[in-house]
């Protein structure tokens, strides 16, 4: 079982109800559950997209699009139903979060997609989960079946002419699935290739009808802004950045975890004081801000608030909020070798800059690590990043390039300690770093 | 589709029936079916893809096209128990290579091996979704975290117990 942690820093909203048994819907509702989708019943949609507006949500999946944005954009009318989809695929590697949301508060999840099936006129809400969480499906299925049985679900919600239904479905193993429109591929049966865009889904969705996509998070946190008021939420955070975040610290961290804080909470202090500094009171000497695509930070640019803004304006981004922390006995080659390996595994092979990207620099980083590197090799695979980066069908082909650009430029001196044979001054495992 | 004809148990077999129901179109139930059929054969031999093409109603190529596609999905047997050791950079950092180097000792299989009598296969495997407990793996569908190669012979012979007396695939 996961374990829980907890900091005096932080702002429990999304994890109020963790750890107290809030699975069982009779608890759920003792616990204040289901009172926002009785409120939104009563306001109607315009009233909800405002709140969404106001709060600053945006989208907890990794580009951090504003949440009452994206629900404004679905047409009223519709010829074909509308659908709300939502994203548990998590598989961007260091991340870990919606785990624990569909372990501790699945109704959560169920009354978010029904607020947004009521903000945009769906009666279908699909919960998508990655096949690898078999347990936690099963923990979604049983909170399906309650709501029904309770009359949350179903032709007359809560005794009002609300009708919604959700459908829970399981994945089978694919990171690119949890691209937008390769997920709606994948529900409608199909190999995980993403879809052209536009139309986008707001329009042209599942099934071709009007449909909402959004990360897990990001909807377990919908019934909390309902709550509080969407100003109330928004006061929470930074600038155009609401609410709180479920940071998970991994890595060579004191006290890894998953810590629900301010956004714009102060990366540094994150990681010294609210993950207990590095393990064993080593130095610091590298950080992956936001899941594995996300360029890496040095030590001397982690005085940043983590918010979308921030981050990407020291040059990283936030993505899934997965923090990783680096200590001094890391290779950095070897580390980037284990991130291009993962991407290579997982690009969908639809385009070519990121199919013979993601291979060529799989073989050129393991043929550097294992001692056979020449100089140019350095800037090659400089090259080769630099020349997937904004030519790929969907942003896998970006995800794998962005941080090997980082780690080639930020510790190019590591790169050419590997050079002339010299054997890696950190090297455990080298030969078995490729899956 | 009835009973008798089904290669899957009578429970399964319904399960399918709903399972093809609840969407507005059958064939979003493919995925999920498929790994529903593994669990129970093992794998996805030429009878799951036969049975399972018929009850969508698309070819047994369409389905191969799409099975092959999603890592969980596989063609060969696999061990009664399954274990993945997710050797990602979260788990890497905190010991995870060690942790499959044990596993390769204590089985004496490599990646995708299976042991001879049939009990463990081995598979290293990308991120599993437990990184801030890391190192992790899963034994088919369980989690176990937190793990240092000293953990390993327990485990197995924990799962070892369980293949011998009447507790049934876990
Ligand atoms: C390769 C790739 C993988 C992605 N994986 C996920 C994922 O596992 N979970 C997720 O919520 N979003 C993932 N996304 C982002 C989604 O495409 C989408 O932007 C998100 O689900 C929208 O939800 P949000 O607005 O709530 O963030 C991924 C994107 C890409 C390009
Ligand atoms: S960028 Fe990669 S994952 Fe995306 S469509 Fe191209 S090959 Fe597939
Ligand atoms: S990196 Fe191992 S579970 Fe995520």
């Amino acid at each position: 079982m996961p374990r829980l942690v907890s900091h005096p820093d932080e702002v429990k909203i999304v994890t109020k109800r963790f750890g107290m048994g809030a699975a069982n819907i009779d608890k759920y509702i003792e616990l204040g559950g289901y009172e926002s989708l009785k409120k939104c019943i009563a306001e109607g949609p315009d009233w909800i997209i405002n709140e969404m507006k106001a709060s600053n949500l945006r989208g907890r999946g990794g580009a951090g699009f504003p949440t009452g944005l994206k629900w404004s954009f679905v047409p009223k009318q519709s010829a074909k139903p509308k659908y709300v989809l939502v994203n548990g695929d998590e598989s961007e590697p260091a991340t870990c979060k919606d785990h624990l949301i569909f372990l501790h508060d699945p109704h959560a999840v169920i009354e978010g997609t029904m607020i947004a099936g009521l903000a945009i006129g769906a009666k279908v809400g699909f919960i998508y989960l990655r096949g690898e969480y078999r347990y936690l499906l099963e923990i979604m299925e049983k909170a399906v079946a309650d709501a029904y049985a309770k009359g949350v679900l179903g032709k007359n919600v809560l005794g009002s002419d609300f009708e919604f239904n959700v459908i829970t479905q399981s994945g089978a193993g694919a990171y690119e699935v949890g691209e937008e429109s390769a997920l709606m591929e994948s529900l409608e049966g199909k190999r995980g290739v993403p879809r052209i865009k536009p139309p986008f889904p707001a329009v042209v969705g599942l099934y071709g009808g009007p449909t909402v996509i959004n990360n897990a998070e990001t909807i377990a946190t919908v019934p909390h802004v309902i709550a509080m008021g969407g100003a109330a939420y928004a006061a929470v955070g930074s600038e155009r950045n609401g609410g709180t975040r479920l940071f998970g610290l991994s890595g060579h961290v004191e006290r890894p975890g998953i810590y629900e804080l301010p956004m714009g909470y102060n990366l540094k202090k994150m990681i010294y004081e609210v993950g207990g500094g590095v393990r064993g009171g080593r130095g610091l000497k590298a950080v992956v801000p936001g899941g594995s695509s996300t360029p890496v930070l040095l030590p001397e640019e982690i005085d940043i608030g983590m918010d979308f803004d921030q981050v990407g304006k020291a040059g990283s981004m936030l993505g899934s909020g997965g923090v990783v922390v680096i200590d001094d006995t890391t290779c950095m080659v070897e580390f980037a070798l284990r991130t291009i390996s993962f991407y290579q595994h997982e690009s969908c092979g639809w385009c070519i800059p990121c199919r013979e990207g993601t291979d060529w620099l799989k073989k050129s980083l393991t043929r550097f690590h294992a001692g056979f590197g020449t100089e140019k090799d350095i800037d090659n695979i400089a090259y080769l990043a630099q020349n997937m980066l904004g030519r790929t069908f969907c942003p896998l082909g970006d995800a794998a390039a962005m941080p090997t650009a980082a780690f080639v430029k930020k510790f190019r001196k590591e790169f050419e300690d590997h050079l002339n044979g010299k054997p890696c001054a950190f090297a455990k495992h080298m030969e078995l770093a490729v899956v | 589709m009835s009973e008798t004809m089904s290669i899957f148990s009578p429970a399964l077999s319904a399960r399918f029936d709903a399972l093809v129901a609840k969407y507005p179109v059958k064939r979003s139930a493919l995925i999920p079916m498929l790994l529903y059929a593994q669990d129970e054969i093992g794998y996805l031999s030429d009878a799951v893809i036969a049975e399972v093409a018929e009850r969508i109603g698309i070819t047994e190529l369409d389905v191969r096209n799409v099975a092959t596609y999603y890592s969980m999905l596989r063609f060969k047997p696999a061990g009664k128990y399954n274990i993945q050791v997710c050797t990602n950079i979260s788990c890497m950092l905190r010991g995870a290579y060690e942790v499959y180097e044990r596993f390769q000792d204590e089985l004496h299989i490599g990646h995708k091996g299976v042991t001879p009598d049939g009990t463990f296969s081995l598979e290293e495997v990308e991120c599993i979704g437990a990184c801030c407990w890391a190192p992790a793996i899963q034994v088919n569908y369980a989690f176990h975290d937190e793990l240092t190669p000293n953990d390993v012979p327990k485990i197995l012979s924990e799962y070892k117990a369980k293949a011998n007396g009447s507790v049934k695939n876990a």
